[in-house]
């Protein structure tokens, strides 16, 4: 039994028919055609699926499609303005904070959500937005320092 | 910060180096950035089918029958795909090198020799479906003791694990048991040293965990061929391994990929590739195979676990005079990567320090645990930290500081390994004498001015070595000494004045050998 979504991905309308049952993860990739989402684990434990839902980060490996109706979903191909990176993409470029680039979409909408919320977190906060999400290659430390450097891009650009 | 001595690396490194010790850009960090980089699964194919397998619930069991009717008739089910389908049904990776005999079933047909080892493939239109019709597979067991500890397996009268191996340890050269190393007299040296440190080390398996799990998806191409995108760390070994298995040329398979999601050494077994290719044979249609997470865990290979004796020898001025390894290596039930593995650990028993004396017995075991392959200088790795543990130990048995011992003991240029090749390029004594500076560890100013070249000052196996050994400096603030409860005897109060050594054989140009001996000629 297939049921109709209608969501926003990235300030787009779409509507898709899903699976009973069907995650966010499936119906981004397989159905709507997303592919900047990656799957890990499958099992709501790596963080590498994290996407924001009216701007919180989530899961979509372990979110129902259907709970998504009416919301607003943000993925990495919604990231860049136009032909600009974002700040959090240069600032990933800068300073090698990617390596095999698999859980690097998850870990930037993770740290998105961060910035969206508090443009100048403290490193502290940083470590526990990204706690969620697993890397194997960097050892963290490269990706927190460009989530700081981006933030402190961000406070120059406003100042 | 980088830092090359042009003392001890002076013909390695052009003086102009523009990319090494500077930050520079990955070439493919913008696709990572942007979500754009195409790993194997952001492929779509129109009628794509999906493979799932049937695993094992047993460590080891024989197959009494396997009722698959209600599966065949399941929605969405393409193909059943059994023991028999398969062209080429037994494997071992590193037979592509002449090395080992094929071990390794791609499905199980008469017994499962490990928890999670594949018996059965269902290819359907979707995931869902292939793991409903899984569900539905009647599969009868006569569960079969089970052997999981390495030196539990090489016991007489102990379980056979692998039907090829039937006495539980790889074989070498078609008749050796294990990788045997023999230098010196370790038994007249342990007779004379001052004192002994044994003791015995254990590291368990480690899964690689890539946030990307193995998989591939194979599609049929014109002309019999099929282009396979996969998750592979090593593409040509993939291919090669899918082509023999599935008894077809090579030059049918056109593998594409490097774009991998982590690998660390658990992406070149060639999990996924045969199956995809076989059940894309059987269905003419594009069908993925993808490890899930748990799959991941279960069937993927982790590093090895090792068990590994040591006892070491040392008089009390500092010398290390005998080492003696013994090392098992749990290979899991089948070999895969680690009869390989086992031979670097015999080649690295003496560390990189001289030792007269050198023994070591390392075994390739089968178990009925998962099946082990490479990980990051998988073979050394515990080894290395079995014998840097020993070093320490031995240095608090003598009373000697830990990085003094190291240099007094690490090989010179010249020097003679236990494997009879001469030592080259060595430059151990330098890093412990930057590490020391850098980590404020005080050492003796003899020990500062000691170098791996011939001739330099104070070579300890030569003529020059400190009278004595004396007590420890004061410890570093954030370092932390642990004391040794099993360090063997005190040292006797007049023990002998040690031996002269032998004189080093003739000098060799530092620097330069590396690079002939790899590449035929220098490069300037």
């Amino acid at each position: 039994m297939r049921t109709p979504v209608q969501f926003s991905l990235n300030g787009e309308e779409v509507a898709a028919f899903v699976e009973g049952g069907a995650n966010l993860l499936d119906a981004l990739r397989e159905t709507v055609g997303d592919l900047t989402v990656k799957g890990g684990c499958w099992q709501g434990t790596c963080g590498t699926c994290t996407v924001l839902i009216d701007g919180a980060p989530r899961l979509a490996c372990i979110t129902l499609a259907e709970t998504c109706a009416g919301r607003s979903i943000e993925t990495v191909a919604g990231l860049r303005r136009g032909p600009d990176l974002h700040p959090l993409q240069t600032a990933f470029i800068e300073h090698f904070a990617a390596q095999c680039g698999y859980c690097t979409p998850g870990m930037l909408m993770a740290a998105k959500a961060l910035l969206d919320r508090k443009p100048s977190p403290t490193r502290e906060e940083v470590v526990e937005a990204i706690g969620g999400n697993i890397c194997r290659c960097t050892g963290y430390e490269p990706i927190i320092e460009a989530i700081l450097a981006a933030s402190r891009a961000g406070d120059r650009r406003s100042a | 910060m980088l830092e090359f001595r042009k003392d001890i690396f002076a013909d390695e490194r052009d003086d102009n180096l523009k990319e090494v010790g500077r930050p520079t850009q990955r070439q493919d960090i913008l696709g990572h950035v942007t979500g754009a980089s195409a790993f194997y699964d952001d492929h779509r194919f129109a009628g794509l089918l999906h493979l799932k397998i049937l695993r094992s619930p047993h460590a080891h069991a024989r197959i009494r029958s396997i009722d698959d009717a209600a599966a065949q008739r399941a929605p969405g089910v393409k193909r059943i795909i059994r023991a028999a389908d398969v062209p080429v049904n037994l494997n071992t990776l590193l037979s592509l090198i002449q090395f080992g005999k094929d071990d390794e079933p791609s499905l199980a047909s008469d017994v499962v020799r490990y928890k999670g080892e594949p018996i059965l493939g269902i290819v359907a239109t979707s995931e869902r479906s292939a793991r409903e019709a899984l569900a539905l597979v009647r599969v009868s067991y006569d569960p079969l003791p089970a052997v999981f500890d390495v030196e539990e397996a090489l016991k007489p009268g102990a379980v056979s694990v692998n039907a090829t191996y039937p006495k539980n340890t790889f074989e070498y050269y078609g008749k050796y048991d294990h990788q045997k190393l023999r230098y010196g007299d370790v038994d007249s040296a342990f007779g004379q040293c001052d004192v002994i440190v044994e003791d015995r080390y254990q590291m368990s398996p480690i899964e690689h965990a890539p946030t990307e799990t193995n998989g591939s998806i194979a599609v049929p191409d014109t002309n019999g061929r099929f282009v396979v995108y996969t998750s592979t760390q090593a593409l040509f070994f993939s291919l090669d391994t899918a082509a023999k298995i599935n008894a077809m040329p090579s030059n049918q398979l056109h593998f594409i990929g490097g774009t991998v999601g982590g690998g660390f050494g658990g992406k070149v077994d060639t999990l996924t590739e045969p199956l995809a290719i076989l059940a894309a044979r059987l269905t003419g249609a594009p069908v993925r195979y993808r490890l899930s997470r748990h799959e991941e865990m279960q069937f993927g290979s982790p590093r090895g676990a090792e068990r590994i004796y040591v006892k070491d020898g040392a008089m009390r001025d500092g010398r290390i005079v005998a080492r003696k390894v013994t090392a098992y290596f749990d290979s899991g039930a089948y070999t895969r990567l680690s009869s390989y593995a086992a031979v670097k650990c015999a080649a690295h028993i003496p560390g990189p320090y001289t030792i007269p004396n050198v023994y070591g017995d390392v075994y390739c075991v089968f178990t009925n645990r998962t099946p082990a392959t490479a990980m990051r200088g998988f073979g050394v790795t515990a080894l290395d930290f079995a014998l840097e543990c020993q070093m320490d130990k031995l240095a608090t048995a003598i009373g000697m500081d830990p990085i003094e011992f190291r240099i007094l003991n690490a090989y010179r240029d010249g020097d003679m390994k236990a494997h009879r090749r001469e030592a080259k390029n060595c430059a151990l004594i330098e890093c412990c004498q930057v590490a020391a500076e850098k980590a404020n560890w005080p050492i003796r100013e003899e020990y500062r001015r000691m170098s791996s070249r011939r001739g330099a000052a104070s070579a300890p196996h030569a003529s020059a070595r400190p009278e004595a050994p004396r007590r420890q400096p004061a410890p570093a603030p954030v370092q932390q000494r642990i004391p040794y409860d099993r360090a063997g005897e005190p040292p006797a109060p007049d023990a002998p004045p040690p031996r002269p050594p032998a004189p080093p054989p003739a000098g060799s140009s530092h620097g330069a050998t590396r690079f002939s001996s790899v590449f035929g000629t220098r490069r300037r």
